[in-house]
């Protein structure tokens, strides 16, 4: 990409050259570092965190016995793609519907949205705690929803938080889209799906992309909220890890993060690598 | 649905309304956009709807196109009655000011989405595609996506995107504004040859008075919302009934004037001239003259039939195809026009000049 770019005047020279680097070193050093130790130690030998004794694959080996933990690692992904999902759908719509209508109560609903950003963890967990004890069994009328396992717990506290984080990515990205385009649509005879599946969702999909993106993080992230909702059975593994931690520390952990942070760059890596595919054909065409 | 696409050229109801506007008024809170407006507008003719930024233009348009619904009024489309119904279930289309092109589609995609919509099948849609962007010479770019064409490109491309839908009626609203002169004027005859050659109804927004004047069949002037005056361009400029169409369709004088009875009209400085209107006795009027309509003669020295000003000529503006000449009368300054070909005896400031003019060149004017 900046191949063939010119030389900057403005680039650094010299001393300052290198002092730049030298920042950047620090860092990344500061970044990767304590990635670097824990990847290291997940391959100790020994019991006692921190002390080298010998390579060896015991922790991944145990990781792979512990039950407690696997079961963990499933509770979140299917907490994280459940949230996901659905926060992304109704997020998406609670922006279009601040950003394209004019409704009684809109000014509220607008400001209310913000308060799962801007609230404590903390107090947003109690708040669901709570709310759970009081109305679980209002849920449990629904049928196939049982908020006594745990697990729809779990997800819809995610989505509670995640929703106005979608939200405010993609209404960014409507804010920036010319309205026009949607009434050219309507004039050419699109009904309102029409017009948001062909001119509106495929222009503002990087919002939702990126909010979707946002929502999968936020989700793993969580140790405050899912600690006050999980119900036994149903830990997801942040709040596991946490409580092993609880409990002393064993080397298991970071056989356990090591896992955890694989996945995550290979999520992230073919995240990229299917952004160029998709995006290849449709670079500037000449005739 | 691909049968209800009008044939142009068999349009049986040849003398209906394309457009009928009825006592049509848009409020927003407590702006009037549009005020009790009445309108018709024929089948296939060029239809000009001109006035400055702000009068509600654009308004109107939109609740043709159904962008917009009127506070009061109807608005019917070949005599059928509009209400409340949504843009895409009204017979015409819009060229966008702004374009409004879909960026994430190619030329071709954003030409057939209309057709599309309306489940036109691929091979129809095809050809129809092809005609369309033949017909705004935009052949080989089918492939290009809106970012890569330049600003007049683009402007055909919504043009196409439109026509290819053979609306019974196309909204254009400022569709050349963002062009340089050059273009725009090039586009003017282009249009204008267009419409002539697919025979849609065009209803086109413009503040240009030039460029509503050189394309239209009729033009309606508008001023804060109301439509003051709907006519033929020469009859908009030759005789304008207000004196806000005659003030901005062209440069123009005003004589200030009172009626005096239903042939008459009397002059500040008492002259009395045959001008017929139909206001009452002792109406403030104007009585309006453009400036290539006046002649300058020595003094004395008019023509006996014609209305005759004396006055003193204050200055000669030389303009290559013409001459402007500032008069003073006894009461006010008078703007004359000359052809060029005149130039030989030119007049210099400080004459005595007599200025005369055809009353049947003169209109009364109020407001
Ligand atoms: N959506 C709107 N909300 C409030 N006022 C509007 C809206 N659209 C237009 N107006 C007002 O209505 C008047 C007419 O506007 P418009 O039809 O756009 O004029 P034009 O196209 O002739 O420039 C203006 O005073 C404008 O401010
Ligand atoms: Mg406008």
């Amino acid at each position: 990409m900046a191949k063939g770019v010119a030389r900057s005047t403005a680039e650094p020279m010299g001393w300052s050259k290198w002092l730049l680097r030298g920042h950047s070193a620090l860092v990344y050093a500061f970044f990767y570092a304590p990635i670097a130790v824990l990847t290291f130690y997940s391959f100790n030998e020994s019991q006692i965190v921190g002390r080298w004794t010998g390579f060896s694959m015991r922790w991944y080996g145990d990781f792979l016995e512990n039950d407690n933990v696997q079961q963990s690692i499933w509770v979140s992904v299917k907490v994280c793609i459940a949230s996901t999902l659905i926060s992304v759908v109704l997020g998406t719509l609670a922006a279009l519907s601040i950003e394209r209508f004019r409704w009684w109560g809109q000014k509220a609903f607008d400001a209310v949205l913000y308060l799962p950003i801007i609230i404590p963890d903390v107090t947003m967990a109690v708040m669901l705690m709570v709310f759970f004890s009081e109305t679980a069994e209002w849920f449990n009328v629904i049928p196939g929803v049982d908020l006594s396992e745990g697990l729809e717990k779990l997800v819809l506290s995610h989505v509670a938080f995640n929703i106005s984080f979608v939200s405010v990515v993609v209404r960014a990205r409507l804010t920036n889209l010319d309205a026009t385009m949607e009434e050219a649509a309507a004039d050419l005879y699109a009904n309102r799906w029409q017009t948001f599946r062909r001119v509106t969702l495929p222009q503002i999909m990087p919002g939702v992309l990126g909010g979707a993106l946002l929502a999968v993080t936020l989700s793993l992230d969580d140790v405050v909220v899912s600690s006050f909702v999980s119900a036994v059975g149903a830990t997801p593994v942040s709040v596991y890890v946490f409580g092993m931690l609880r409990k002393g520390v064993s080397p298991l952990i970071n056989a356990v993060s090591v896992v955890i942070l694989a996945a995550s760059m290979a999520l992230v890596i073919a995240s990229l690598v299917l952004e160029r595919v998709t995006n290849s054909p449709k670079g500037p065409e000449e005739e | 649905m691909a049968d209800t696409i009008t044939d142009p050229t068999g349009a049986a109801t040849a003398t209906s309304n394309a457009v009928q506007l009825s006592g049509v008024t848009k409020r927003f809170g407590d702006v009037v956009a549009v005020d009790d407006l009445d309108l018709s507008i024929t089948d296939g003719e060029f239809f000009s709807l001109l006035g400055p930024s702000g009068c509600g233009k654009t308004t109107t348009l939109r609740m043709i196109a159904g962008l917009e619904l009127p506070t009061q009024g109807s608005v019917k489309i070949h005599g059928e009655e509009m209400g409340l119904r949504p843009p895409n279930k009204r017979p015409v289309n819009t060229v966008f000011q702004s374009y409004a092109l879909f960026p994430h589609m190619d030329v071709r995609a954003n030409v057939g989405f209309g057709l599309e919509m309306r489940k036109v099948d691929k091979a129809e849609r095809d050809e129809q595609i092809a005609w369309a962007i033949d017909l705004v010479e935009m052949g080989g770019m089918g492939h290009r996506k809106p970012g890569q064409l330049s600003g007049g490109q683009q402007q055909r491309v919504a043009l196409a995107r439109a026509l290819v839908n053979r609306p019974e009626v196309l909204l254009l609203d400022e569709p050349l504004g963002a062009l340089d002169l050059k273009l725009r004027q090039q586009m003017q005859t282009e249009l204008k040859n267009l419409q002539r050659e697919v025979g849609i109804t065009f209803v086109y927004v413009t503040h240009d008075q030039e460029e509503a004047v050189t394309m239209s069949d009729r033009i309606g002037v508008m001023h804060e919302g109301r439509l003051l005056q709907v006519d033929t361009p020469e009859a908009i400029y030759e005789r304008p009934t207000t004196r806000f169409v005659a003030d901005f369709i062209g440069r123009t004088n005003f004589l200030e004037a009172t009626v005096a009875g239903r042939d008459e009209v009397v002059l500040a400085n008492g002259d009395r001239l045959r001008l017929s209107s139909d206001h009452a006795d002792g109406t403030a009027v104007a009585v309006t003259v453009r400036p290539e309509r006046l002649t300058v003669h020595g003094r004395g020295q008019a023509p006996d039939d014609q209305h005759r000003i004396d006055g003193v000529l204050e200055s000669a503006v030389y303009l290559g195809n013409a001459i402007i000449y500032t008069i003073s009368i006894d009461w006010m300054r008078l703007e004359v026009r000359c052809p060029a070909t005149l130039a030989g005896h030119r007049r210099s400031a400080g004459d005595d000049v007599t200025v005369s003019f055809e009353p049947e060149h003169a209109s009364v004017v109020v407001g």
